[in-house]
């Protein structure tokens, strides 16, 4: 029972305001009174070739929104509502959407292809569309061109949208085996050798037992390396975009290819257009990255050893490698500093230059060291900086020792340069490169740092005069600035930036008023750079630090009053709030953390918080995120005082809890939560019953972000902390919480890196929870409600123990965790703990630990738990 | 120009920006705070639980009459660390707890805001201690750590008699005075209570429940069978003139040792702090002036400091601030070694005040010191000393402070009707 859409679809597109929207409340409304025959509908009008192609392709996009969407809990909602329909519904449906294949309008193919990609997505993994895969390639060699370029393209979403797990190893090799015949070069259809290469980006996760297989492996190679031989552009760069795919997930494999494949890159990247170029760029980034962390593994004092081994592809490459990248150097665009978004040959082998020094270290030096002579002096600025280039992306991986010598005779020439040098980029790498300089050469972890008391001045002098340079170069100054001064955070009250302050403050506020300060992120960075000098400021700085908090107060006045904005200014003033709220945070926690300073402080506390609360009238996610870390900040800093401003405060932490869609500003606001209870202790106990209500309704939520669960349960432990035996009326609701949590996370069984992290997180955040409300509940005479849930968390433990999934910080906690049951609960618990494997093995293997916090926590549960036994 | 791939960073572009790091840095700090908040519950009880079997006979009361004066002295401040101390034996657990105090420097002169942001009370005279009770006994230890008593109290968990309100492992550790003459323990503040730490609240609040908390227990009882010691509060002002006044020259019922100044704002700080004062004239104490080691007044000032090896002569403070020095030859003729104590006299004359820091010059050698005194003399101390021999603060100048600072509020006010 198709129904007649294409003229609301026409109209849903009109030009005129009125009729677009009545069209699109049509169809919401058609869609919510019969979903299946909205959909059937869609399906037709997409495969219909006498449909306008506006009409279709609005159909298929319905279709395919219909199908997914970006949240997780709407989309697995979508896919429920799907799989509900009835089967002859969605044969239909299926049918028509193959149909379409057969269409001579390629758009609505290629949507065709989406949408049963989208179906395939919720579908396969149910074992539903088993013919799917069979049906496409049944006659892939007898269709017209046009079909066989959809089919493939079909087979590349298909295998982007499902997991590699659920396709079965035949049909893998049937898809393969078509792609790569389309891809092959006796293909004679460009679209189809296109559609095919692209088909194979997204198929390369599914070919782990092919690429096994050496005669397999060599031909899908073979294939690849010569589609980016092909003459159509595009299909040349979407074979270098399948060869830096194939570099990260087969390294181990491609020893055999490299020759080759350095031989194809290096071409390219000196000769072939610049998509094609930046692809060729990015296999050799690729390889870095992949050595990198192998090499991070093969250090890592824990395992000393990597699960693949490292073929030392970049070292070999090296002298080949490096001045292919340094002539890339010297392809810079005109204007390319203005636009932050750029990318391009020079600065793509810049970033590879860069990695490749990360990789080999030392070894880059003598190779890099000819073209920054030959070229930093040269009267083209070009060479200059690419010379200054080269050097400010080396910085990082050599060691120290190496470069300082280096260093210490290039700085002179690079403050001058950054004064004096006629031209914008010149100065503007040379800025950056004495950022770089100043972020791996300087500071307490460099044992002898390139910057002495003597040069400081003279760097500081330079930095702050280039701070009224252009926009791009003044970002630059203050870039590295902020690297200067982050060097001296450790410093103590010898820091030579001292004498500084005042002129630092000055100039840096005067940036953030200049009119261009909205351009290349110059306003950004002078905030930056001020709030890495706020940090590093000591006993002696402070009342300087202290002098600003009135100027950041005025200024964050003038925002909150201006009323009147357009747009564009609103989005500026929500940037500048943001900006300003961020700085009055890093002044709170540092003037909170000198103890002379601390009262002082305080006097401004009652305006600050007035600000803040102002503040939050702003609509802004990031501005209201802000907000709340400086009053994280500002209640840790004035602890009990805080109570005084808590009956304003609570309607806006009450709102950050219940923003679920931007779930940073609700993670940010559970953690601000734990800061006022270690502020304000048992005087938050009047918010307890809002605060906890409004948490235990996030974790039943499924439309939370998940990774603002383990917090939410941590921050139970803080609450129970803060308020010891009033929080028995809460454990009625929290433990069943806790309890199944618990028991979900104990058994889970992690996939990936990825999903273990987030396992062991959540673990944590219970197990903190339980420590939290054991010790707030000692010494109490209400104890007794706590020895029911006893065997269940013993269990906890017990469990993640024998599953040796658990991370250090998971391990501490249960050391935690067993110490206060047993110092909570004493003798009441003594039997229980026992009889727990975990208590005596866990504990035991933890006394010989390397980490010192694990051996002392598993020491203080030992001595509890012996006390508990024996009493 | 097309932006780079989604996982690329350019090079020249910064690794995170400063929010990312401001909300890292506010997630780190909250998790190290969270567990700092549960450590600490942890492991003060086990510091207190491992302290148990340490053997009771050490009555080695240090005879100085130091120890009625309560100065800050301390050589080095070393952190709250009860991780550390859970593992100390005997002579190591004294060391640890001798650093464990807040030790008021000598108030020198007036701190701003004395009305607002201070309190008074007049101190009693008699041996600083800490006294810790858990697990149904009661220990009080001097500032150098050996214990004074060991003896059932009516603390939470102080005596062996059932106590209903929790386990028995639950701690409360006290600040106190113990005054010979009526044989009570005057306490001065509040560390920990049922194993509830009291360290990072401020005195305000600290003062607040050691009022409201100790009256509910029974130990200010008068002594019995399983309370063998009575624990008094010490009634506390603020530092109005009516509360100073009252401090000064009121009825007390113990012998006054000067007065103690504790900022309201302060949180318990172990070692030196200038939060905590200690103030006193001939009026309200008996000890103004120091003694040598017979006990006498010297005709000159003379103060205890400690040895450096480049023969300078310095103070407990933390950093040590050198005061003078010795000449080799005298070092040598003496036998001192780095680290003795020196007692030494100072010639007036010699005294002179350089760039706000006090230099002595040479110093005239009197002595070792009595070898149970552990620590150097405080600067602050030095100077009140040789300030009360010459130009002492008076009762009339906190008076004054006080009085200014309201009359300066006044003329404020009077400034903004006038404006208006």
């Amino acid at each position: 029972m198709a129904l007649e859409v294409t003229q609301i679809l026409l109209n849903a597109q009109s030009i005129d305001a009125a009729t677009r929207n009545h069209a699109e409340e049509s169809l919401k409304q058609i869609q919510e009174q019969n979903l299946s025959a909205f959909l059937l509908s869609l399906s037709a009008e997409l495969a219909n070739n006498n449909k306008p192609i506006e009409s279709r392709k609005l159909a298929g996009l319905i279709l395919k929104n219909a199908l997914d969407a970006k949240e997780l809990h709407r989309k697995n909602d979508l896919a429920q509502r799907w799989l509900s329909l009835d089967l002859a519904t969605k044969t239909q449906i299926k049918t028509s959407l193959l149909q379409t294949f057969s269409s001579p309008v390629s758009d609505a193919r290629s949507t065709a292809a989406q949408v049963i990609a989208k179906v395939a997505g919720i579908e396969l993994p149910h074992n539903q569309w088993p013919e799917l895969i069979g049906s496409l390639l049944s006659n892939i060699h007898q269709v017209e061109t046009h079909v066989k370029q959809a089919t493939l393209e079909t087979l590349g979403y298909v295998c982007e949208e499902v997991d590699p797990q659920v396709v079965d190893q035949e049909q893998v090799n049937r898809i393969l085996t078509a792609v790569v015949q389309g891809m092959n070069a006796t293909e004679t259809s460009s679209d189809v050798r296109l559609a095919a290469t692209r088909a194979l980006y997204n198929a390369l996760g599914f070919a782990q037992a092919n690429f096994t297989n050496d005669m397999e492996r060599d031909y899908i190679m073979r294939v690849v390396c010569e589609a980016t031989q092909s003459s159509d552009v595009k299909i040349r760069q979407a074979a270098f975009e399948c060869l830096v795919a194939i570099s990260s997930t087969y390294y181990e494999k491609l020893a055999p290819y490299m020759q080759d494949i350095f031989n194809i890159t290096s071409k390219a990247v000196r000769e072939d257009e610049e998509p094609v170029a930046l692809q060729a760029i990015e296999f050799w980034s690729s390889i870095c990255d992949e050595e990198i962390d192998i090499l991070d593994d093969y250090r890592s004092e824990y395992t000393g050893d990597s699960d693949v081994p490292c073929f030392y592809f970049i070292k070999q490459a090296l002298p080949a490698l490096v001045p292919m990248l340094l002539e890339t150097l010297l392809k810079q665009e005109e204007d390319q500093d203005q636009d932050e978004g750029a990318w391009n040959i020079a600065m793509a082998g810049g970033t590879c230059l860069g990695l490749v020094a990360r990789t080999v270290g030392d070894e880059i030096v003598p190779l890099v060291m000819p073209f920054i002579e030959e070229n930093i002096s040269k009267p083209d600025w070009r060479g200059r900086e690419a010379a200054t280039y080269a050097f400010g992306s080396i910085l990082d991986g050599p060691s120290p020792g190496k470069l300082a010598p280096i260093v210490n005779v290039a700085l002179n020439f690079m403050l001058a340069a950054l004064s004096r040098d006629p031209n914008n980029h010149v100065k503007d790498t040379t800025a950056w490169t004495l950022g770089r300089i100043f972020e791996f050469l300087h500071g307490a972890a460099v044992e002898t740092s390139v910057i002495t008391q003597e040069n400081c001045q003279q760097i500081l002098t330079v930095l702050l005069q280039s701070m009224k340079d252009v926009p791009n170069v003044a970002e630059k100054a203050c870039g590295a600035l902020y690297f200067l001064a982050q060097g001296y955070e450790d410093e103590g009250s010898v820091s030579p930036l001292t004498p500084f302050f005042q002129d630092i403050f000055q100039m840096l506020l005067f940036v953030t008023h200049r009119e261009d300060a909205t351009e290349s992120n110059l306003r950004t960075s002078a905030y930056e750079a001020l709030n890495e000098v706020v940090r590093c400021s000591n006993d002696e700085t402070a009342p300087i630090v202290m002098q600003l908090i009135p100027v950041i107060m005025l200024e964050l006045h003038q925002t909150v009053e201006a009323q009147k904005l357009t747009s564009d200014e609103r989005d500026k003033q929500n940037d500048l709030q943001g900006l300003l709220c961020g700085c009055l945070q890093v002044i709170i926690q540092k003037m909170g953390s000198i103890e002379g300073s601390k009262y002082a402080f305080m006097q401004y506390a009652d305006q600050i918080m007035d600000l803040l609360l102002k503040v939050f009238a702003s609509r802004n996610a990031t501005v209201h995120e802000e907000a709340m870390l400086a009053i994280g900040a500002l209640a840790y800093t004035a602890g009990p005082n805080f109570a005084k401003y808590m009956p304003q405060f609570y309607q806006y932490l009450e709102m950050g809890l219940q923003n679920f869609e931007e779930y940073q500003i609700c993670a940010i606001t559970v953690g601000v939560v734990g800061d006022l209870c270690r502020a304000l202790e048992d005087k938050i106990l009047p918010y307890c019953d809002g605060i906890m209500t409004q948490l235990l309704k996030n974790l039943s939520s499924n439309q939370l972000h998940r990774s603002v669960k383990p917090p939410i349960f941590s921050c139970f432990g803080d609450i129970a902390l803060a308020i010891g035996e009033n929080f028995e009326k809460y454990l009625v609701y929290a433990m069943p919480m806790l309890q199944s949590a618990a028991e979900l996370s104990a058994h889970a069984v992690s996939q990936d890196d990825e999903m273990l992290e987030y396992t062991n997180q959540l673990r944590n955040g219970i197990l903190e929870a339980y420590s939290g409300i054991l010790q707030g509940f000692k010494s109490s005479p209400k104890t007794q409600a706590l020895v029911p849930y006893a065997a269940h968390v013993l269990q906890f433990i017990d469990t993640m123990y024998g599953g040796r999934e658990m991370d250090d910080a998971v391990m501490k906690s249960a050391l935690g965790v067993l110490g206060d049951l047993a110092d909570t609960l004493g003798s009441h618990v003594g039997p229980l703990i026992s009889q727990s494997s975990s208590s005596k093995d866990l504990i035991e293997e933890c006394m010989v630990y390397d980490d010192p916090l694990i051996r002392e926590s598993a020491e203080w549960a030992k001595l509890a738990i012996n006390r508990a036994v024996s009493g | 120009m097309a932006p780079p791939p989604d996982h690329r960073r350019p090079i020249k572009r910064a690794a995170i920006s400063d929010q990312q790091r401001r909300r890292e840095v506010a997630l780190r700090l909250q998790a190290d705070r969270r567990s700092d908040a549960q450590n600490r519950a942890r492991q003060l009880a086990s510091s207190v639980l491992s302290l148990g079997p340490e053997p009771a006979t050490e009555p080695e009361v240090e005879p100085e009459q130091e120890m009625s004066e309560a100065s800050g002295q301390l050589a080095g401040r070393s952190d709250f660390d009860p991780v550390r101390a859970a593992r100390l034996r005997g002579p190591e657990v004294r060391k640890w707890f001798a650093r464990q105090l807040m030790l008021p420097e000598w108030m020198v002169d007036v701190p701003p805001s004395l009305d607002r942001d201070w309190y008074v009370f007049p101190r009693p005279s008699g041996k600083r201690c800490f006294v810790v009770s858990s697990n149904g006994t009661t220990i009080s230890r001097l500032r150098n750590g050996s214990i004074l008593h060991r003896f059932p109290s009516n603390l939470p968990n102080g005596a062996r008699a059932k106590d209903v309100s929790g386990p028995a492992s639950s701690y409360s550790i006290l600040d106190c005075i113990f005054h010979e003459p009526d044989e009570t323990y005057y306490v001065i503040d509040m560390v920990c209570w049922r194993g509830y730490s009291l360290y990072d609240c401020t005195a305000e609040f600290r003062f607040f429940w050691l009022n409201s908390k100790l009256s509910e227990t029974g130990a200010s009882d008068p002594p019995s069978q399983y309370h063998r010691y009575r624990f008094n509060v010490v009634q506390i002002y603020e530092c109005n003139l009516a509360g100073l006044q009252a401090s000064y020259s009121g009825q007390v019922p113990y012998v006054k040792d000067g007065l103690l100044f504790f900022n309201k704002h302060a949180h318990y700080q172990a070692g030196n702090t200038p939060l905590a004062l200690v103030w006193k004239d001939n009026v309200c104490s008996q000890y103004v002036l120091d003694t040598d080691s017979k006990g006498q007044i010297p005709s000159q000032q003379q103060v205890v400091l400690e040895l450096q090896n480049d023969g300078n002569l310095t103070t407990s403070d933390d950093p040590p601030v050198a005061l003078g020095s010795l000449s080799r030859d005298l070092i040598a003729q003496s036998g001192l070694r780095v680290g003795n104590l020196v007692r030494v006299a100072i010639k007036d004359e010699r005294m002179r005040l350089v760039d706000g820091k006090l230099d002595l010059g040479e110093l005239q050698l009197v002595g070792k010191t009595n070898h149970s005194r552990a620590f150097a003399d405080t600067y602050s101390k030095v100077l009140f000393q040789h300030a009360a021999r010459h130009a002492p603060l008076r009762i009339e100048d906190l008076v004054a402070s006080i009085q200014s600072n309201s009359s300066m509020d006044n003329s404020q006010a009077l400034d903004v009707e006038m404006e208006g």
